[in-house]
């Protein structure tokens, strides 16, 4: 209940903010959104499992931004910046799909 | 780019856990945050966090054009797919132009043919007397005296004309019936005084109007032994006139060419 606050409560922030992106934050706020989304699916998931752990979550969360940004970094100093972040997103996508499936054979038993 | 990336990307994860750490001096936040936890406000901070910046994602992407967002190397290809567009276009300009200035010279040089063309035709036609004429000239006035005006009078009149430059000339006769004389115009006498030229019967007296420089055609005329002598020693008369403007509207029927060709 509070996370969903909480995020809404984010989106009607930045909403009524609406501050620009720095130029150098640019290519990495969307791959990190992703992750971040990534991160959350799981924690429903678990949530909806019954194994849904604090730290697990907040390490996971983290661990997911930090990690995507630092690819399409890496990517970036590579020459292959772009190419990999559509990597990352790919691979964030079916981890998301995946958690997605499994929300919904919770929630809808199919 | 590194530096910045460093600064970005613990940015999530640094915020919160200022306001963890910070928030249980004070009193009020303590309180709260004290029920829930502290995990369950850490996640509270990153799913707002998060919500923020998935907002100002989306509003950037939808209010940037796509070149702002886009990235370095695509804009370094954009830049070089339009360097070559531009290159393109550039040459085609060129074509184009160069293939404007030869259609241009190209009408010029019809335009001037033409001109000269049509110059000639006027030339042409004033020489062949298929085309009015008006100038500086003379009007010449033979008067019969005793005996009448010989066409060998008129005819040697006609030879100084020319011979003094004369450019165009017609003769008429005492009813204003005028014909005009060119290179195959004939004289011969005809009954009672009147001359036939070119067919047509004139009555005298008769007036030679010509075109050219009046001064050097009024010298041929008077030369000693010249026309105005010759008609003088038969008792006729010639009276010759200036005119500031000469017309000779008579026209010449160009004869149509049955066995010459022209050559080229």
């Amino acid at each position: 209940m509070i996370a969903v606050l909480a995020l809404l409560a984010g989106v009607v922030l930045g909403l009524w903010l609406d501050p620009t992106v720095p130029a150098a934050l640019q290519p990495y706020l969307p791959i990190a959104v992703v992750a971040a989304l990534d991160a959350v699916f799981g924690g429903v998931r678990a949530k909806l499992d019954r194994i849904f752990d604090d730290k697990q979550f907040v390490v996971s969360f983290i661990s997911n931004v930090l990690v995507a940004a630092l690819i399409v970094y890496l990517g970036d100093q590579l020459g292959v910046g772009g190419q990999l972040s559509t990597g990352v997103v790919v691979v964030l996508g079916v981890r998301i799909f995946g958690n997605v499936a499994a929300i919904r054979r919770h929630m809808f038993r199919a | 780019m590194a530096d910045p990336v460093e600064r970005q990307a613990p940015a999530p994860p640094v915020e919160p856990a200022e306001s963890v750490v910070v928030e249980p001096a004070g009193t009020v936040a303590g309180v709260w945050w004290r029920r829930f936890g502290s995990a369950t406000v850490m996640i509270a901070a990153l799913l707002g966090l998060l919500g923020f910046t998935l907002a100002v994602q989306l509003k950037t992407t939808s209010t940037d054009s796509s070149l702002a967002a886009a990235r370095q190397e695509d804009l370094v290809r954009i830049l070089y797919d339009l360097e070559a567009r531009e290159s393109r276009l550039r040459q085609d300009v060129a074509t184009l132009e160069e293939s404007q200035r030869q259609l241009r010279s190209g009408e010029q040089g019809r335009q001037a043919a033409l001109a000269e063309a049509s110059r000639r035709a006027d030339e042409l036609g004033i020489l062949a007397g298929t085309l009015p004429a008006r100038g500086p000239g003379l009007a010449v006035r033979f008067e019969a005296g005793s005996k009448p005006i010989s066409a060998f009078r008129v005819l040697d009149a006609v030879q100084e004309l020319r011979g003094a430059g004369a450019e165009a000339m017609q003769i008429s006769g005492g009813d204003r019936a005028s014909v005009r004389i060119v290179a195959s115009t004939y004289f011969l006498d005809g009954e009672n005084g009147s001359l036939v030229v070119d067919g047509r019967r004139l009555t005298g007296p008769f007036t030679i109007t010509v075109i050219g420089d009046p001064a050097t055609m009024r010298t041929g005329l008077n030369i000693p032994g010249g026309v105005v002598a010759s008609v003088a020693q038969d008792g006729g008369n010639v009276i010759v006139e200036d005119r500031e403007v000469a017309e000779v509207s008579a026209l010449h029927k160009p004869r149509t060419l049955e066995h010459a060709r022209p050559v080229g």
